[in-house]
This record gives C-alpha cells, structure tokens and sequence, in this order.
C-alpha cells in the first residue's frame, strides 16, 4: 500500500479521537470523512448529526454536501433546522462538535467568517452555518485543520466561533453549556488546550514531522508539551479503510 | 380564508414578487426553489432584500444578475466546492452593485424564522456571545432571562414579503406535502406575508412518505413546476446534480462567463413550468 500523504494522516489521526456511541455532531468536509471513517472502524455505533436535521446518518461515501440525499435516507430520523438546533445542540444531546476552520488561535477560536477587515475583507469566506453554537454547546469540540502560519495565526481577523475565548476562565465567564474545544488535529501533529490556561500546546508529532515544522506553521509562539508524544503510523487497516470510503465502496 | 391558487410560475412571480421586497427563496441543500428564483430573474425584479440560511448557487445567481440590494444570511458557499464568486464580487467589488450584507449563524436565522411564523418580535437562543457578529450585525442583542436571570440572546423575527419554497407534491385541495431534509420549509412560507410553492406535480392523495404539510389556505399560489429545484434536488423525484454544482465554480468566477450563462439559461430561456 501507498504511503500515506499527510491529509490521510490527519484523518486517521481524527477518527481515533471519536469513541463509540459518541454523539457527534460533524462539520462538511474533512471532519466528516473523519467521523465516517470512524464509524467504520472501531466505532460502528457513533451517531452522527449533520446540521440539515439529519441524526444518525450512515453514508456510504463522504457527502458533498450536508443536505446530500444519502444522507436523509440513512438516517434514524429526520428533523427541521430550528429543531436540530433547538432541541438536539443548544439543549446538550451532543457529546462533540467536530468543526474545521479558516484561521485558528491559541485558544482554539475559529474564524471561518472573513480574511482582512470585515467591510473590505481580501478575501470573503463563507460565515458560520452552524458551527459557533456546535462551539458553545456541544459537550466537547475537536478542531481540524492544516497546520500554517496563514491559518494558525495570533489575532483572527473574526472571531466565528468561541473555543476557550481568553483562556484561563473566560470561557465559562460567557455563560456557554458547552465545555469548548478539546484537540485540534493538524497534517503535521496534535494540539491539546494545557490545563490551567487553556492555551493549545503541541502534544504529538504525526510521522516524519518535525517540531521546528509545528513551530514554523504557527503563527503564535507554539509551546511544546513536555509530554509530546508520536502519532502510531496509520494501520493498513485504517488507510484501506479510508480509501474505500473516499471511493464509495461499502 | 382563501384556498391555493394554482397558477403559472410566470404568474405567481409577477402577481406576489414587487421591486423592493424582502423575499426568502429556501431550502437546506434540498428542494431549493431553482426556478422560481429564475423566474425572478427574469422579470428583472430589482432592489430585493435576500433572506436564507445557506445562499449558494441560486443566489449567487440572483445577485449576480443584479436583483439584490440586501443579504441576510447564515452562509454563503457552494457546499462541498468552494467559494460564491458572484456573492464576493458584489460584497468585495460592488458588482454589478453595492450589496449590504446582514450576517447571523444558522441557530440565530433559525431563531428569527420561528419567531417570524409564531408571531414574535424576537427570537431567544444561547448564542453570538464572545463572537464578533454584534459588532457588525445589529440584529442581535443580549437579553437577561426574567425567570433565571441568564444572559441570552435576542434575535428580531424574520417578516419576508414572500416565502417561496419547491416541494414534491400538491394535493387536488392544494394541500402541500414534502418529505426528506426539511430545513426551514414550513418557516419560510408561515414567516412570510405571501407565499409561492413550486411543487413537482399535483397527486389525488399527498404520498405516505410526507413528514410536512402545510394547509392550502396558508400558501398563495402553487405552481407546477417538474424538476423546478435542479440542481438542487427533490427526494424521491431526483438526484441532486452535484456535478453542476462543481461547474458552477467555473462559470460564476468571471463576469463575463456568468453573464453569457445567464444569458443563455436564464434570461433567453421561456418560463418554468406546466401552464
């Protein structure tokens, strides 16, 4: 089998933060090849809830799209928009909030809202959709991105959606159910908030990487846990696994 | 209490849609009102206030063709493929005009289409606190619960002129019934002062599969119109045309490319739909 590329890596190293029976709530994209992947591999009764009012859809393919129609036909049930809001997120049904982002800062706020200033942005992004009250209701969120100074910047330029906004208590101080993000997973390692603070420190290497790179790719002085650990290699069994749900094949 | 008029799209449009209304075309991915949105288009409707959730390719087309002077909206891409080069140019560059831009989340647009159809000033949510989104939309306010003294959110309700929305069927009563992801069906048409229902053929008796009806004395005018949600999609009808919504990326990045498409597929083509 092919070696795998570093968005592979970053996926697989995804799935393994889901645990069965979780209820996760997934953002389109890379969060949501990771959750399928993770329901095909150690946690086949993961739930996972699209903001179209899908809950506990099964595809058998990354969707496209949130609304794709796989979706609504493998799901348990199939609810409104202001429903799956209201009575499944807001309401804290949901254990994680699985969520990409634009530009990242220390303290896992995202912004996927606007590059530059709001009214003349250089480049408009496409806003919220439902990620800044997955981030403050969900029990827990994991954060997914590729690691670069562009993305993983000082000051967002927006803030989108509320990770653990100042650090230290600020967060609860907002009055959020949610207990805000847990992980961010990057193609060259693992980020997790350090107790106390809250800032995001590096705590694991994905294969070949480097700490120079993590530090370079960042647009804040990352700090490096004492305990960092290394990213296990992929299995064989997971990057076939991978590749078969990116093909569609069940 | 009036019944559903069944009438052509071409007729729904110019008796419901005026220069200068507040419309809300929605449809969350699915059942996405395509061609009345089109047909809009068509008439050269100007100075409209745009509201959805999730304005992708259909208002990207709108805006691009000019008949935008406001967007209300939670997000604003081509799902699963990238940017709206129309919506940018217009929020970037001002073409082909100015577009004023009122940006929420999806719970806070949810929120305010409840509101809407319950007769609410406002809407309540936990929500925007810590975020930037009150310092540029001043459509949100803190509230403090009377009951537990919690500070919350406040979002105004959402009154469009027009809800329209596409759904499977209508019923020989004009009944309308949809099944599948219903995203804010029944909000934009109950939020709404008048309502068109594109609909992709009338039956004798609403198929079992239908979760959501909404009565024929709350809808204006149904029109029949077959596949009037491609490229968007109506379940068990069609296959949403995913491959579309990746050309679209193509055609809408440059000026030129969108106005020669419209041209084609919009603006020269007969209106939608059975007459």
């Amino acid at each position: 089998m092919n070696e795998p590329s570093a968005d592979e890596i970053m996926t697989v190293v995804a799935a393994r933060e889901l645990r069965d029976r979780v209820v996760c709530f997934v953002g389109i994209g890379l969060p949501s090849t990771a959750a399928n992947l993770a329901r095909r591999m150690h946690a086949p009764n993961a739930v996972l809830v699209y903001e179209s009012g899908t809950i506990g859809a099964k595809p058998t393919r990354p969707p496209l799209s949130i609304g794709d129609g796989e979706l609504a036909d493998t799901a348990d049930a199939v609810v409104s928009v202001p429903e799956i809001f209201s009575y499944w997120l807001q309401a804290g049904r949901v254990d994680v909030g699985f969520l990409g982002a634009a530009q990242v800062d220390r303290f896992g706020n995202i912004n996927t809202t606007v590059v530059g200033d709001y009214r003349k942005p250089k480049v408009r992004l496409p806003g919220a959709g439902g990620a800044p009250e997955i981030a403050a209701s969900a029990k827990e969120t994991f954060i997914m991105l590729r690691q670069s100074s562009r993305a993983f910047v000082s000051e967002l330029d927006f803030c989108t959606s509320v990770g653990n906004h100042q650090g230290g208590d600020s967060r609860d101080m907002l009055g959020m159910t949610g207990g805000g993000p847990s992980v961010i997973i990057t193609d060259i390692g693992v980020l997790r908030p350090e107790p106390g603070t809250r800032e995001f420190v590096l705590t694991a290497l994905h294969p070949g990487r480097t700490e120079a790179e993590a530090v370079a790719a960042t647009g804040w002085p990352l700090r490096i846990s004492e305990n960092l650990t290394a990213t296990e290699q992929p299995t064989e069994a997971e990057l076939s696994a991978l590749r078969a749900l990116k093909a569609g094949v069940t | 209490m009036a019944m559903a008029e069944v009438m052509t799209l071409a007729e729904a449009v110019s008796s419901l849609v005026k220069d200068g209304d507040m419309i809300a075309l929605e449809g969350f991915t699915h059942l996405i009102p395509f061609a009345a949105g089109h047909e809009i288009i068509r008439q050269g409707r100007r100075d409209l206030t745009l509201v959805r959730m999730t304005p992708d390719v259909l208002y990207d087309q709108m805006i691009g063709a000019g008949c935008a002077r406001k967007l209300i909206f939670s997000w604003g891409g081509n799902p699963g493929v990238g940017s709206l080069h129309r919506l940018r140019d217009a929020v970037e560059h001002e073409w082909p005009r100015p577009l004023e831009i009122e940006e929420h989340s999806h719970a806070g647009m949810a929120a305010r289409y409840v509101a809407g159809a319950s007769g609410l000033p406002f809407g309540v949510l936990r929500g925007y606190s810590g975020t930037s989104f009150a310092d540029y939309t001043d459509t949100i306010a803190e509230i403090i619960c009377p009951f537990t003294g919690e500070r919350l959110t406040a979002v105004p309700a959402l009154r469009p002129d027009v809800g329209v929305i596409h759904a499977q069927q209508a019923d020989r009563h004009g009944n309308i019934g949809l099944w599948g992801i219903q995203g804010v069906q029944k909000e934009a048409v109950l939020s709404a002062d008048r309502s068109i229902v594109t609909v992709e053929e009338i039956v004798d008796v609403l198929d079992s599969r239908v979760t959501v009806t909404l009565p024929s004395w709350i809808v204006s005018a149904i029109a029949v119109v077959p596949g009037g949600a491609h490229p968007s999609y109506a379940h068990g009808y069609s296959e949403r045309d995913n491959g579309f919504y990746v050309a679209w990326e193509e055609i809408a990045r440059d000026r030129e490319t969108f106005s020669t498409w419209a041209d084609e597929n919009i603006l020269r083509r007969q209106s939608a739909g059975v007459s």
